[in-house]
Formats: C-alpha cells, sequence, structure tokens
C-alpha cells in the first residue's frame, strides 16, 4: 500500500513539476492541479494508511483504533482551497490571454 | 459579556500609586494618580474634536477647542506643582503587554513637569499667534487638530515611564511633525522639506527604539525607574557602547544635530507657529530632554563625552557659522537653533553636575527667546510678504513695537546681560573651562565657546541691523506694513517679558523649579550653584566680552558682503548635507533597487518557478544531509493487487496530462480527471469517505470550469513548424531532471514517512472528543465545523473572496481576437443546417445530446435532495456542509449544461452574491451568537432533536454554521461558473458592438 502510494505521489510530483515549468499557461493549470493531488495525498498520508476504519465514531468502536481525522480535516480543506485557486487561476489565464492575445506564461508571443 | 470581562480584567487593570523618592509607595486610586493620564489624554482629545469639526467655517471655534485644551493642560499641570514641588514623583500605571512585562507607566518629577509647563504654555501662546496667523484660506481645524496631536505625542515623550512607550512617542512626534510641516502640501517645498524630516527623524526614531530594547535588556526592565537607578550595571556592560550609539542616533537626529542638521532648516518651509513650537520650543528639545533624562544612567564615560561632545561642538560653531550667512530670517533662526542646541549637547557631554544644570536652564531660555523671536519673524513675513534679509530694512518705522520686542529677543539669543540668555551662556562659558575629562576636546572647547559666542552675537546684529534699520523697504510684495492685531503680538511680548524678569531676577522667577527639575535627574550629586547675574569680575565674563566686541567688528566687516551674498555660507554653500542626503536617497532607493532587480530579478515566470521548485528541492534535502541519512530496510506490508492496478492506470493518465497537456487539451483534461477519480478512490480505500465525496465533487466542477475556459484558449496545431533550438532542448532536459529529482524526492519522503510508527498526537483528543464536545460522530466534520471552526471561517470567507474576484475579472473580460468567432463546431452544425432545406439555422444546436440533456433535466429534484440529504447527515456521517453546497450547485450546473445558459436562466434565479452574503453572515452570527451567551467566539452547543417523520436529528448549533459554509460554498461556486458560462452569451453582444463601430467608420 505505502509503496505504491508514495510511487504515485512521485509520479505526480514529476509531472506537475514538469508542467508547472512549461511556457503555456494550460501545461500550468494542468501541472497545479497534478501537484495539489501529490500533495493532498502526501499531507492524508502522514496520518498513516489504514482501510475500513473511517473515523466516524460508533458504539461499540475504540476510538484509538480509528484512522487518524487531523489530516483529511487539512485534507478537506486544502480541497476546497485547491478549487478556489484553480477557478482563479483559470480566469486570470483567460484574463491574459484576452489582454496579450496568447497564451505564454508571460504574455509573449516569440519562444525565446 | 465573556469578552468584555476579559477586556476589563486585561486592560484595564489598574494600580495606581504615588511614589515618593524614598521609596515609600501608597496604594490607592487619588486624582493625583489620574492627573497624568488626563494631562496626556487631554490633548488626544481635543485633536479629535478638533477632526470632528474640519468643515466648519468659523475661525474661532477651534481656536477656542485648542485655547480651553492647552490651558486646561497648562493648569492641571501648574497643580501638579504640590505633588512634584516637594521632590515626589508622580506615577500612574496601567497594564498594557504584561506577558512582555510592559506596563502603560507614566511619571512626572521636576524634570518631566518643567518641560510639560514649557510645552503647554508655548502652546498656549501659540494657538493664540496662529489664530492671526493663519491665512482665510487656510484650513483651520485641521492645523489645531495636528497641533493638538503633536503637544499630546510630546507630552507623551516627557511624562513616559517606559522607555517603550516612549519611543512610541517618539514616534508620534515625527509623524505629527511630518504632518505639520507639510500643512501647505499644495507647497514642495513643504513637502520635500516634510519628507525629509520624517526619513531623517523616523530612522532615528528606529535607532532609539533598537537603543531602548538593549537598554532594557542589559538592565532587565523596561521601566524609566530602574533604569535610572542602575547606570553602573549599564556603563559597565559589554553593549554599552551599542546601545549608547543606537540612543545618540536617535537623539542627535531629533535635536538636528551634526551631522544631521540639514533636515531643520528644510523644515522652515512649515507654516511659522509650527517653527515657534517644534522647531525652537518642543519637538528640536526632544533629543536633548531624552539625553538629560538618561544622563543618569548613561552619562559620565569617556565614550559619552567624546561622541556627545563631539558632535555638540560641531554643532555649536557651525550652527553659528551658517546662521550668519543666511538670507531667510528663518533660516537665520533656524541654524541659530541648531548652534544653541549643539551648546546644550555640549554642556550634557561634559558630565559634570552643575553642566548639566546649565544645560537644562539654556533649554528653558531658548525656548522662551526663541519661540518670540520665530513668532516675530512670523509677523515680519506676515506684514511684508517676504522673509529675505537683503529685501527688508527699515522696518523699525512702521513695526516699532515688534522691533523692540525682537531686539530684546534677539539680544537674548546673543548672551547680552540683564537678559535670561546671559545667564545660561556664562554657566556654559564657566563649565568650558573647567577641565573635565582630560582630552583635546576639552583643551579646546574655551575657544570653540567663545568663536561660536562671537558668531551668535554677528548674527543677532545682522537679524536686527538689517531688517529694522536702514532706509525704508522698497519693493516689497505687501507695501504698506503695519503692526500685527493686539492679540498676535501678545505670546511675543508675554515671552519677552519672561526673557527679561529670568535675565534680571532668576533666582526669584526660575529659580525654585529650575532646583526641583535638576534635583530630579541629579539626585544626590546636586551642585551648589548660584543663580545671581553678577558673579565678579572672572574668565567667563572675559569671554563674553570678548564675543560680544569680536562679533560686533565682524559684523561691522561683514556687512557689505552680507548685503549682496549668495544664500548659504561661503565653502560650505556647495558640501550641503541636503543635497548628499537625496543623493543617498536615490542612489540606495533607485539605483540599487534597479541594479539589483536587473541583476536578480526576472519578469519571466518560468525562472522564477525553477528557483521556486529547485529551493524546495534542496529545502526538502539539506536536514537529510545534516543529519545524516540512514537507510532503514523496506518495511514491505504487501500490495493489494487491485490498488496497485487502479495506480497503475492513475499514474499512466498523470503521464498522459503532462504528455498532452500542450496540444491535445481536451485529452490532458480527461486524463486529469481521472487522476482525480483514482486520487477519489484511493480515499474511499483508506478510509476518508469526507475526502472522497468531496474531491469527487470538486473534481466535477473543476472539469467543468476547465471545460468552459478552453473555448478562449488559441488553437494549437502539433504539426505546425516549431524550431527546436539546442538552447530550448537544454532547457527542457534540466526541467525533466529537476521533475524527476523532485519526484523521486517526493516518493522517498512520502514513503519514509507512511511507513513510520504515527506518534501519538492530537489524533487522540479528537477522536474522544468529538462526541462528548461537539455532539457528532463524524468526527472530521466535527473538527471543521466545531474544534477548528475558525480556520473553516477563513477558508469559507477566501472562497467568497476567490469568487467575487473571477466576477470582478470576468467582468471586463474581453477574448483574444481570435476566439472572437463562433467555435468551429457550432460552425459546421450551422453549416449542416444551411445545407437542408428542411431546416432552419440553430436546429442542430438545440437539438445537440438531446436524451442526456432531458436526464439532466429531470435528475434536478434527486441530485437537490441528495445535497439536503449530504447536508442533515454531515456531522455524524460522512457529508457536510461543504459536499452539500457542491452538490446543490452541481445540481444548477447541470440545469446550464442541459438547456443552455438562456434556458436556465429564464427558469431559475440564484443570485449567487446573496448565497455568499448570507453564508458569511449566518457563520459569523453563529459565532457571535456564543458571545452572547457568555462563550467565545464560535463554541457549539449539541443536542438532537426529534422530528416527525426524519426521526432523531443532529442539532447542534455547529449545524448552522455548517449552513453558513453550505450557503457560501454554493453561491461561490455558483458565481464562477455562471460568471464563465456568461462570457458566451457577452462574445455575442461585444461582436454586435464591434459590428456597430466598424460599419460606422
Amino acid at each position: 500500500m505505502e509503496l505504491v502510494l508514495s510511487i504515485a505521489i512521485g509520479v505526480m510530483t514529476s509531472c506537475g513539476v514538469w508542467l508547472i515549468l512549461r511556457p503555456r499557461t494550460y501545461q500550468v493549470i494542468v501541472g497545479l492541479s497534478l501537484l495539489s493531488y501529490a500533495v493532498n495525498l502526501f499531507i492524508f498520508g502522514v496520518g498513516g494508511v489504514k482501510s475500513n476504519v473511517p473515523p466516524i465514531l460508533e458504539d461499540g468502536i475504540d476510538p484509538s483504533t480509528l484512522s487518524d481525522p487531523v489530516p483529511q480535516a487539512l485534507v478537506l480543506t486544502a480541497i476546497v482551497i485547491g478549487f478556489a485557486t484553480t477557478a482563479l487561476f483559470l480566469v486570470v489565464l483567460l484574463a491574459s490571454r484576452g489582454l496579450t492575445g496568447n497564451d505564454h506564461v508571460d504574455g509573449r508571443n516569440d519562444p525565446k | 459579556m465573556w469578552l468584555w470581562g476579559q477586556i476589563a480584567r486585561g486592560c484595564f487593570y489598574r494600580q495606581p500609586w504615588v511614589l515618593g523618592l524614598e521609596g515609600e509607595v501608597t496604594v490607592g486610586v487619588t486624582f493625583e494618580a489620574y492627573l497624568l493620564i488626563i494631562v496626556l489624554a487631554l490633548p488626544f482629545v481635543g485633536s479629535l474634536v478638533s477632526g470632528l469639526i474640519l468643515n466648519t467655517t468659523s475661525r474661532d471655534l477651534p481656536v477656542f477647542v485648542a485655547g480651553v485644551v492647552t490651558l486646561l493642560v497648562l493648569g492641571l499641570t501648574t497643580y501638579a506643582y504640590t505633588f512634584v514641588g516637594n521632590g515626589s514623583v508622580l506615577r500612574f500605571d496601567a497594564e498594557w503587554l504584561p506577558q512582555f512585562g510592559l506596563n502603560f507607566t507614566l511619571r512626572m518629577d521636576g524634570l518631566a513637569w518643567i518641560f510639560t509647563m514649557l510645552v503647554s504654555a508655548i502652546g498656549f501662546l501659540v494657538v493664540v499667534y496662529a489664530r492671526y496667523y493663519m491665512g482665510e484660506e487656510d484650513p483651520i481645524p485641521r492645523f489645531y487638530s495636528f497641533l493638538l496631536a503633536f503637544m499630546g505625542a510630546m507630552l507623551g515623550i516627557i511624562i513616559s515611564g517606559n522607555i517603550i512607550l516612549l519611543s512610541i512617542f517618539w514616534e508620534l512626534t515625527s509623524i505629527f511633525s511630518f504632518l505639520l510641516i507639510s500643512y501647505w502640501h499644495h507647497n514642495p517645498t513643504a513637502r520635500d522639506g516634510a519628507r525629509m524630516a520624517l526619513t531623517i527623524t523616523g530612522i532615528g526614531g528606529f535607532c532609539l527604539l533598537i537603543g531602548m530594547l538593549l537598554l532594557g535588556n542589559i538592565v532587565g526592565s523596561y521601566d524609566l525607574d530602574k533604569v535610572l537607578a542602575s547606570g553602573d550595571v549599564i556603563k559597565n556592560h559589554a553593549l554599552y557602547l551599542p546601545t549608547l550609539i543606537f540612543i545618540l542616533l536617535g537623539a542627535l537626529t531629533k535635536s538636528a544635530q551634526f551631522p544631521f542638521h540639514f533636515w531643520l532648516p528644510n523644515a522652515m518651509a512649515a507654516p511659522t507657529p509650527v517653527s515657534a513650537f517644534l522647531h525652537s520650543a518642543t519637538m528640536v528639545k526632544a533629543g536633548v530632554f531624552l539625553l538629560v533624562r538618561l544622563w543618569p544612567a548613561l552619562s559620565g564615560t569617556y565614550e559619552w563625552f567624546f561622541l556627545v561632545g563631539l558632535a555638540g561642538m560641531l554643532t555649536l560653531l557651525l550652527g553659528a557659522y551658517f546662521a550668519m550667512f543666511q538670507r531667510d530670517l528663518k533660516g537665520l533662526l533656524a541654524y541659530s537653533t541648531i548652534s544653541h542646541l549643539g551648546l546644550i549637547t555640549t554642556l550634557l557631554s561634559l558630565g559634570s553636575p552643575l553642566a548639566t544644570v546649565a544645560a537644562i536652564f539654556h533649554m528653558l531660555n531658548h525656548a522662551t527667546f526663541k519661540a518670540s523671536l520665530f513668532m516675530a519673524a512670523g509677523i515680519i513675513d506676515h506684514e511684508t510678504g517676504t522673509r529675505d534679509m537683503q529685501r527688508l530694512s527699515g522696518l523699525f518705522r512702521f513695526l516699532p513695537f515688534t522691533a523692540t520686542l525682537a531686539m530684546v529677543a534677539s539680544a537674548a539669543m546673543a548672551g547680552v546681560p540683564l537678559l535670561n540668555g546671559f545667564l545660561s551662556k556664562e554657566m556654559f562659558f564657566a563649565e568650558a573651562v573647567e577641565t573635565n575629562a582630560d582630552s583635546i576636546l576639552d583643551t579646546i572647547l574655551p575657544y570653540v565657546a567663545t568663536l561660536a559666542g562671537a558668531f551668535s552675537v554677528t548674527y543677532s546684529l545682522r537679524f536686527i541691523h538689517t531688517v529694522f534699520f536702514g532706509p525704508p523697504p522698497v519693493g516689497l510684495p505687501k507695501p504698506r506694513p503695519h503692526e500685527p492685531p493686539r492679540w498676535m503680538r501678545f505670546p511675543v511680548e508675554f515671552l519677552v517679558v519672561v526673557c527679561l524678569v529670568v535675565g534680571i531676577v532668576p533666582s526669584l522667577s526660575i529659580g525654585p523649579f529650575l532646583h526641583v527639575a535638576a534635583e530630579s535627574v541629579l539626585g544626590p550629586d546636586m551642585p551648589e550653584y548660584s543663580l545671581a547675574l553678577w558673579h565678579g569680575f572672572n574668565l567667563p565674563l572675559v569671554m563674553s566680552l570678548v564675543a560680544m566686541v569680536g562679533g560686533t567688528i565682524l559684523y561691522i566687516l561683514m556687512r557689505g558682503y552680507f548685503s549682496r551674498c549668495e544664500d548659504g555660507p561661503p565653502i560650505f554653500r556647495r558640501l550641503r548635507g541636503q543635497r548628499i542626503f537625496e543623493r543617498v536617497l536615490v542612489t540606495v532607493s533607485w539605483r540599487w533597487a534597479r541594479m539589483a532587480e536587473s541583476r536578480m530579478g526576472t519578469r519571466n515566470l518560468q525562472p522564477q518557478l525553477r528557483w521556486v521548485v529547485a529551493t524546495g528541492f534542496m529545502a526538502g534535502l539539506l536536514p537529510l544531509v545534516l543529519s545524516g541519512f540512514e537507510v532503514r530496510p523496506l518495511a514491505f506490508s504487501g500490495i493489494d493487487p487491485a490498488f496497485a492496478v487502479v495506480w497503475l492506470l492513475g499514474t499512466a493518465m498523470a503521464l498522459g496530462a503532462a504528455f498532452f497537456a500542450k496540444y491535445h487539451r481536451l485529452a490532458a483534461l480527461i486524463m486529469l480527471g481521472g487522476v482525480g477519480l483514482t486520487v477519489c478512490i484511493t480515499f474511499v480505500w483508506l478510509s476518508a469517505p469526507d475526502l472522497a465525496i468531496t474531491q469527487l465533487l470538486v473534481e466535477i466542477v473543476t472539469t467543468v470550469l476547465i471545460l468552459l475556459g478552453l473555448r478562449w484558449l488559441p488553437k494549437r496545431n502539433p504539426h505546425s513548424f516549431e524550431v527546436v533550438t539546442l538552447r530550448s532542448r537544454f532547457r527542457r532536459f534540466r526541467d525533466l531532471v529537476l521533475a524527476i529529482s523532485c519526484g523521486v524526492g517526493m516518493s522517498f519522503i512520502a514513503f519514509a514517512v507512511m511507513t513510520m510508527p504515527v506518534p501519538d498526537a492530537i489524533a487522540t483528543y479528537f477522536l474522544d472528543n468529538a462526541y462528548a464536545q461537539g455532539g457528532g460522530r463524524n468526527v472530521v466534520n466535527v473538527i471543521l465545523v466545531d474544534f477548528r471552526g475558525f480556520d473553516t471561517l477563513g477558508e469559507i470567507a477566501v472562497l467568497g473572496v476567490v469568487a467575487l474576484t473571477v466576477y470582478a475579472l470576468l467582468r471586463r473580460f474581453r477574448p483574444a481576437d481570435d476566439s472572437f468567432e463562433m467555435p468551429e463546431q457550432q460552425r459546421i452544425q450551422n453549416r449542416f443546417d444551411e445545407e437542408r432545406p428542411e431546416r432552419s439555422l440553430g436546429d442542430t444546436v438545440r437539438d445537440y445530446m438531446l436524451v442526456p440533456s432531458v436526464i439532466m433535466q429531470w435528475m434536478f429534484p434527486v441530485v437537490l435532495t441528495l445535497a439536503v440529504y449530504l447536508f442533515m447527515r454531515g456531522h455524524d456521517m460522512p457529508g457536510g456542509g461543504f459536499s452539500a453546497g457542491l452538490t446543490l450547485s452541481i445540481a444548477f450546473l447541470l440545469q446550464y449544461l442541459a438547456g443552455g445558459t438562456r434556458w436556465a436562466e429564464d427558469r431559475i434565479r440564484i443570485l449567487p452574491l446573496r448565497w455568499i452574503g448570507l453564508g458569511l453572515l449566518t457563520a459569523v452570527a453563529t459565532g457571535i451568537g456564543s458571545w452572547l451567551l457568555g462563550y467565545p467566539f464560535l463554541t457549539s452547543h449539541s443536542r438532537y432533536l426529534d422530528l416527525p417523520l426524519i426521526g432523531k436529528v443532529p442539532a447542534a448549533t455547529a449545524l448552522l454554521f455548517d449552513l453558513g459554509v453550505f450557503s457560501l460554498v454554493v453561491g461561490s461556486t455558483v458565481l464562477i461558473m455562471v460568471a464563465l458560462a456568461h462570457q458566451s452569451i457577452r462574445i455575442n453582444r461585444l461582436r454586435a458592438i464591434d459590428a456597430a463601430r466598424s460599419g460606422d467608420s
């Protein structure tokens, strides 16, 4: 489990970093999304990786066996904020595209 | 109520007492203790009142307010003498920041008393004077508001009993002085002068704060009494020299000492009442006041003598020298002030008690005669319209009273017998002759003193002789000068009378007060001295005589030169502090900044991001290298094959998204969504149902959002010819290496973290208390809406702000020219319609995906119910405000997708802005509700309600908060979506406008 998850995090990080260093705004937005998946999974993984023990209290179940709710709460917040930043970035990239007429991250046309 | 209780306990807790010098403490609430806070608060209150009547047309109302305030301060201070006069100290103490050991302490001893008197008395005179000085068009209330606030800050410096508090008031005087100098802000010289004064004194104030922090650190307390009592500890401490240097930088900049003197002449662009108040009597005195104040703690060392003495003597001599060559009346007075402040500094440097008495005495004397001279100069300016001494002459015949007053005052400035200036100057000469510290500085001091004395005689003579005598003036801007109104002259008269009285019968007038003031500084070292006019024929008297005669001869010799010379002293004319200051400023804030930007900065995003990523990578690697990374055996807990297959697909899609993002955006987006679904599955797999729900919903919304955006991006053809240079190949290779390193690093860290035993952290607390305290079984939701509710409040506020920003950005959005036309697909569909006679234009678009859209329309109530369900069960089961909000917005979104923007908006009106506002209000109101019940913000209360049909429902107040979250999430998401969707409608309008415009032309 841990091995698969950490390799997945690594691959998504690599793809994300590669993409945010590209010159086109669309590549950057895809890259940021991939990076945020990786980071969210990483934070989530800090709390330990357990199956079938969601942090929902039920009578007769020892709370200490449940999975860690704190990283989950953090990641839930992160997902929502990530959505907000993606939306904002999308609109900024559209505005920049409208203003400059191209989709380069610096707003210039010629690839230097 | 809880809050008020906190404040009352935290801030209004007072311990007033009157502290005797012997250390006896009388605890009790007495009027005397509150006296100080009233004295300090009155000017600020007056300033606020003046600020509130900014629009009044009455010229007398603001003067009345300011007059009453200053008189009250004066009266209360006079009354305070009954306590201070016998050598005791008035104290007021209130807790300020007790965790840092800081108290709001006010303290008035003899020295503080005499300065409070000085500031409030001259303040009152300036208030009266300014009433007549200010022009018809000047905004009077603003002037008095600043003036009173400045006075309050000045009083704060004087009566602070805590050295940090003192620094704060010190900064306040700099700020109000800036506002007062730039009072005529339409005048560029005023603006420049104000800026320079603020820069210099502001930097000084910063140094002072550092010095005070060091001082407090050495002593172990910021209380002024404790600091003053620990002189020996301070002087023997290793940090003494830096402390001294920083404090001196503060004091010397404020008192315009060499080499920081140049701001004062430039501050003369201020209205004359300001110059009279700030630049003669009070603010510039703050520096020397501080030196006197800290004299017991800092003085007496060789460093003190050398630093303070060198600055003082240079200032004394150069100030007097520069003053002789000024053409501007106020310029002459400004340099003379600099020189007199240098005299005081020199006296303080000597470290002898008698010199300190002389310094205090001269501060008072200088304030009286210099304030009256500034006011006289103001009258001359007011009556003639100029202050240029080469244009003024023979004014005695027009202004006999004012001329007489000015002559007496400048005689005091020159140190003529029978006037107060003479007495303190004699004391200075006497101290100059004494050997205090054996060094070259001490040896040359008597000569420097005599020379500066001679210069002061010369410039005083020049002032009197050129302005009041000689032929009548020609070509004045105001040709018929006459005596000013009665009450404009009154302040000058009053001050001149004080000069005379102190000068003739010193021991009967100023004697006892000076004694109290000096004793409060010197304590047991109080020397014997006499304030008599005649001390016999001794060396100081000879020096005075030499200075008088020498100064007069010098004036006679230089008269011709003065009447035609350029402004500024010879030799130094070219070397002006002001110009050096400006050059330094330009170099630092412009040239160096630009150089740094061009060398180190870039405006391109890619290098910036590359640096960020590389730094992040190094920051992750460095601790590993430093702490000696230890390779552990792989803890292999087995691999679930199904999970591995899921992620095999997931990583393949991530790689695909990275590969296709350049040319095949839609494919990349689909793959991105696939990765998101994989993440979602992972959350389900690994016991995080809440995350899975949220991730799934966010994934849907994000994908739709980006799909809406795709339409405005330029087309990209993979087969288009693009030169791949060697450089860009290298760049790609470098980025690839960076990306792979980051990925490998992340894998390692993630694996290491996940295989480590989870320490017993805060998780247990939340798991144990979620039900008992938060009344919910879904711990993640309880954390979000209850334990960490404040974070969530902040988060939804961010979401709301983002939505509004998106909305604002898109209101002015104009697509690029090449996205202006109809999308290719629509054009194909329309062409299809045109080619067939039985179809009309738009049929295909209308019928496009008919079956899915009918299903989507029917799904509306289902999705709506799902949202309500998710919301209601959120506290106990996976769900909650976030996911419910997203679900509801998806319900709306589906309607937009199914029927198009117009169709949807004909049927539902969503008003997302109201949802946002209502959500935020609900969340905040829930939080405030707990205040009203006496609990901290956002404390929740929970119980179960039995509803008919539905059954037991958790009804915590957190549910109300969650309702706010829900509403805001709906509003924000819908607002973003709708704003983006509307662009397709807006573009039709833009096309129409463009068509109309091109038709016109």
